[in-house]
């Protein structure tokens, strides 16, 4: 079962506003770097003995996850205290937390060790997919900014890979500039992947302000057909064709690499040969080319009518195109689509690509010889879109050619 | 052009594609052709530089020379270069040979140059493929398939000219591994009644890539023609059955390609030149290859050389000793751009091959006296336009699997997955 990023608490000695904090052992706590005022020592082991919370005052340190029994002493040292959390396994050391103490609620921002981490850069968008897994808002958020900057000072810097997502990034400007560059100063080793639609690249002024994303990220840009029609319409959005691709072109141009997206359902399955053809002749420069399975959350679900297509009929679609392009040469993933809906040939392109804390398998992946292997499916994935055509592959599937 | 939406934006996939195509034109000079001497033991029916005996003094390349050649390498500003040695027979001036790999080697960032021979073999010694070896040498080894044909086509004092080449492809295997030997088979009309013979023997000499090319009209061939020469259908009828042959063997397993094929067909079906010089718009002579003669001439193409051989120095773009920037303002260079766009060119621009093709304008030259000649009456566009016709039509009514190794040549990648599996 996957991990949750929330849990509630019971908090002390908080003030009135969300906190940022590192988690970290009190071992990791006296060797690292870390600014001693955002970190949190980490007392929940039991095998640790008695840690007096007035030294760690003393130390500067910013606060305690422990429990019950550290209330009085922390209380006395004035240092605020998490405990009884409602998971506890929802937080372990190396993590950073926000510590909200209005609901007492405790959300995971970065997680050691996950398979994905992502900066979540803000709600808006100026796109409205009809798959959208998280649909946009309106709302001004700003205040995401400042606490992402804080956040990837807490990140650990040996992370090989961290997410930049939304809505749309780019719809910060010279926000994204600042993000850009205090990733570059914390985080000098650690590649970004980040989520775009590409449409305001259009503008090369904006692709000047990227700079410091050159030779440490990859800008996934969605593509999702080759004629602007489908395009436009699955974007809900009138020229998102022509500005994704200006905007692929401005990125290039001034050295970025690029990932180009597809999402595969009713309304671009039927074009995926002709896409596929179309990236081999006009986009031949991008370094990657991922071809995904629906996540049936958000939009996905309100849309279903739409966008319904038999999962295994899309998987054979997406092989397809998956082969022809690794044909050619180019790099090619296929993500969220389980190895049973896939025919052998494109099982090597297939990716474990579902982030831990919402993926999952099927009951009949049980005595399954590849699940190891496999995507399995997303958590919001029930029955209803899995398709009929889930089964176990047996071991002798495996061994023959 | 019909498009949905901006004008711009559709242009602009277009300027992408030319650009991806034409990206050979981003830099100078990057095939440097020595020739440290005219010597040669062979006395070829159809060679190609007017060769000189053994003994005949006075046809080497200067020491002063060889160097001025390695500055003038050094001064393109191309991100790869190859450097190759032909001759004459290059291993008769291994001394020179020597000289300039390591004066290169010793100036040129690692990895920036590659270096080449097409030899005969005859003369390798395990020292000097131990030397070879040494700097990663990529070895053409000329062969012309079956060996009474190859006897009779490159004779050499005392005979045995087949078995001697074939000791020394052996020799160069063991000591630079197979992956660094090739072989170039010259077609004469002696060949032509034998390509599915001419292909299994050079496979069965374990070679993977076949290069199988007609006989050239320059050097002594030309005043040879009527003794070696044929008409271009008789060439496409051999090569069609050769064609035929190589892709029987690749049903049965073998992974084999021709070379020439590769380079038309990644031209076809890729976004991507193939970087083969002798096939480019604007031209490769002296955009992207140079020659340096013995004589301390530089000339801008092979051709153009043999054509200096016999009198005609349209293509001599100086004395090795002037500067690269000198060279590429040469009335040479001039003559060249007025022929070498195959966009402005009769009988080229009208082509439907033409995005796949090339120029060629020193060939024209050579054989209808103008860079600028109509094309549509040359050997050089009926062979041409004959290989393009031959590989579409495989291309539009072959079964998949024969499509699919021809597309595995195009992009390099072999045997498809798919067609592993279906074995």
């Amino acid at each position: 079962m996957s991990l949750p990023l929330h849990t509630f608490a019971t908090l002390q000695g908080f003030g009135p506003h969300a906190r940022l904090l590192k988690a970290l052992s009190l071992r990791e706590a006296l060797k690292s770097s870390f600014p001693p005022p955002s970190v949190a020592v980490d007392l929940r082991d039991p095998g640790l003995g008695d840690v007096d919370p007035a030294a760690l005052a003393g130390a500067g340190y910013g606060a305690v996850v422990g429990m019950p029994g550290h209330g009085a002493a922390s209380a006395a040292a004035g240092l605020p205290l998490v405990h009884s959390l409602r998971r506890d396994d929802v937080v372990a050391p190396g993590d950073v937390v926000r510590v909200e103490p209005k609901g007492s609620r405790i959300s995971v921002l970065y997680r050691r060790g996950a398979n994905s981490n992502s900066l979540f850069v803000t709600e808006r968008c100026n796109s409205l997919c009809l798959m959208c897994s998280q649909p946009p808002r309106p709302d001004d958020d700003g205040w995401r900014l400042d606490e992402l900057i804080d956040l990837v000072g807490l990140i650990d810097p040996d992370l090989s890979m961290l997410g930049v997502t939304g809505g749309e990034p780019t719809l910060l400007g010279r926000g994204l500039t600042r993000l850009l560059e205090a990733t570059r100063a914390k985080l000098p080793s650690t590649r970004l992947h980040i989520l775009s639609n590409g449409r305001l690249f259009h503008d090369a002024q904006l692709v000047e302000r990227m700079a410091a994303a050159v030779g440490r990220a990859t800008w996934a840009i969605p593509l999702y057909a080759d004629i602007a029609r489908v395009h436009d319409h699955v974007v809900q959005a009138p020229e998102a064709f022509e500005e994704t691709l200006e905007g692929i072109h401005n990125l290039a141009e001034h050295g970025h690499a690029i990932e180009v997206r597809f999402v595969a359902h009713a309304l671009t399955v039927p074009r995926l040969q002709g896409l596929a053809e179309f990236i081999w002749r006009n986009l031949p420069f991008v370094e990657h080319v991922a071809l995904m399975g629906l996540e049936p959350m958000g939009f996905t679900r309100r849309n279903r009518d739409v966008l319904w297509i038999d999962p295994a009929e899309a998987g054979k679609a997406v092989a397809n195109a998956a082969e022809y392009l690794a044909r050619r040469g180019m790099t090619v993933s296929i993500y969220n689509t389980p190895l049973c809906l896939l025919p052998k040939v494109a099982w090597p392109l297939a990716r474990r690509s579902i982030s831990d804390w919402k993926q999952d398998y099927a009951p009949e992946c049980e005595p399954c010889s590849m699940r190891d292997g496999c995507s399995g499916f997303f958590s919001s994935a029930d029955l209803s879109w899995r398709g009929k055509d889930i089964r176990p592959i047996r071991d002798h599937e495996v061994m023959t050619v | 052009m019909v498009h949905e939406g901006r004008t711009n934006t559709p242009v602009r996939l277009l300027a992408t594609k030319l650009r991806t195509r034409k990206a050979f034109l981003r830099e100078g000079p990057s095939l440097h052709i020595v020739v440290p001497t005219l010597r040669c033991d062979h006395s070829c029916l159809y060679c190609q530089v007017s060769r000189r005996r053994v003994d005949e003094p006075g046809f080497e390349m200067s020491p002063k020379d060889a160097l001025a050649a390695v500055d003038r390498i050094l001064e393109s500003d191309a991100n790869h270069l190859t450097v190759e040695f032909q001759g004459g027979e290059p291993l008769l001036a291994f001394g020179t040979i020597r000289l300039m790999t390591e004066e290169i080697a010793r100036r040129a960032a690692t990895g920036r140059v590659t270096f080449s021979m097409t030899s005969t073999l005859h003369h390798l010694t395990p020292q000097i493929a131990t030397f070879l070896a040494e700097h990663r040498f990529q070895i053409s080894a000329s062969l012309d398939g079956l060996s009474d044909i190859h006897d009779l086509n490159r004779p050499v004092p005392g005979g045995m000219s087949f078995q001697k080449t074939v000791q020394g492809v052996d020799l160069a295997r063991q000591i630079l591994g197979s992956g660094s030997v090739a072989a170039i088979t010259t077609i004469t009309r002696r060949a032509l009644a034998y390509p599915e013979e001419t292909v299994d023997t050079l496979v069965g000499m374990g070679f993977r890539s076949l290069f199988l090319r007609p006989i050239s009209p320059f050097g002594f061939a030309n005043r040879t023609a009527r003794r070696t020469g044929y008409p271009v259908q008789d060439f496409l009828v051999f090569y069609r059955r050769a064609l035929a042959r190589i892709l029987e063997l690749n049903q049965g397993g073998m992974e084999i390609e021709e070379a020439y094929a590769a380079i038309l067909l990644r031209h076809i079906l890729t976004p991507f030149h193939s970087g083969y010089v002798d096939l480019r718009s604007p031209a490769g002579a002296g955009l992207s290859v140079l020659v340096y003669d013995y004589d301390g001439s530089v000339y801008a193409s092979d051709e153009g050389r043999m054509l200096g051989a016999v009198g005609d120095r349209t293509f001599r773009m100086g004395s090795v000793q002037e500067p690269l920037p000198t060279l590429m303002t040469s009335s040479a260079i001039r003559e060249l751009a007025r022929g070498g766009i195959a966009e402005e060119q009769p009988g080229c621009r009208d082509c439907a091959f033409l995005p796949y093709c090339g120029a060629d304008p020193v060939h024209h030259h050579a054989v209808q006296g103008d860079v600028a000649a109509d094309r549509l009456s040359s050997d050089f566009c009926q062979r041409h336009t004959g290989l393009f016709g031959m590989l579409f039509t495989m291309l539009a009514t072959s079964d998949e699997w024969t499509r699919d190794v021809l597309l595995g040549w195009a992009t390099g990648q072999g045997h498809g997955v798919k067609h592993v599996a279906a074995r």
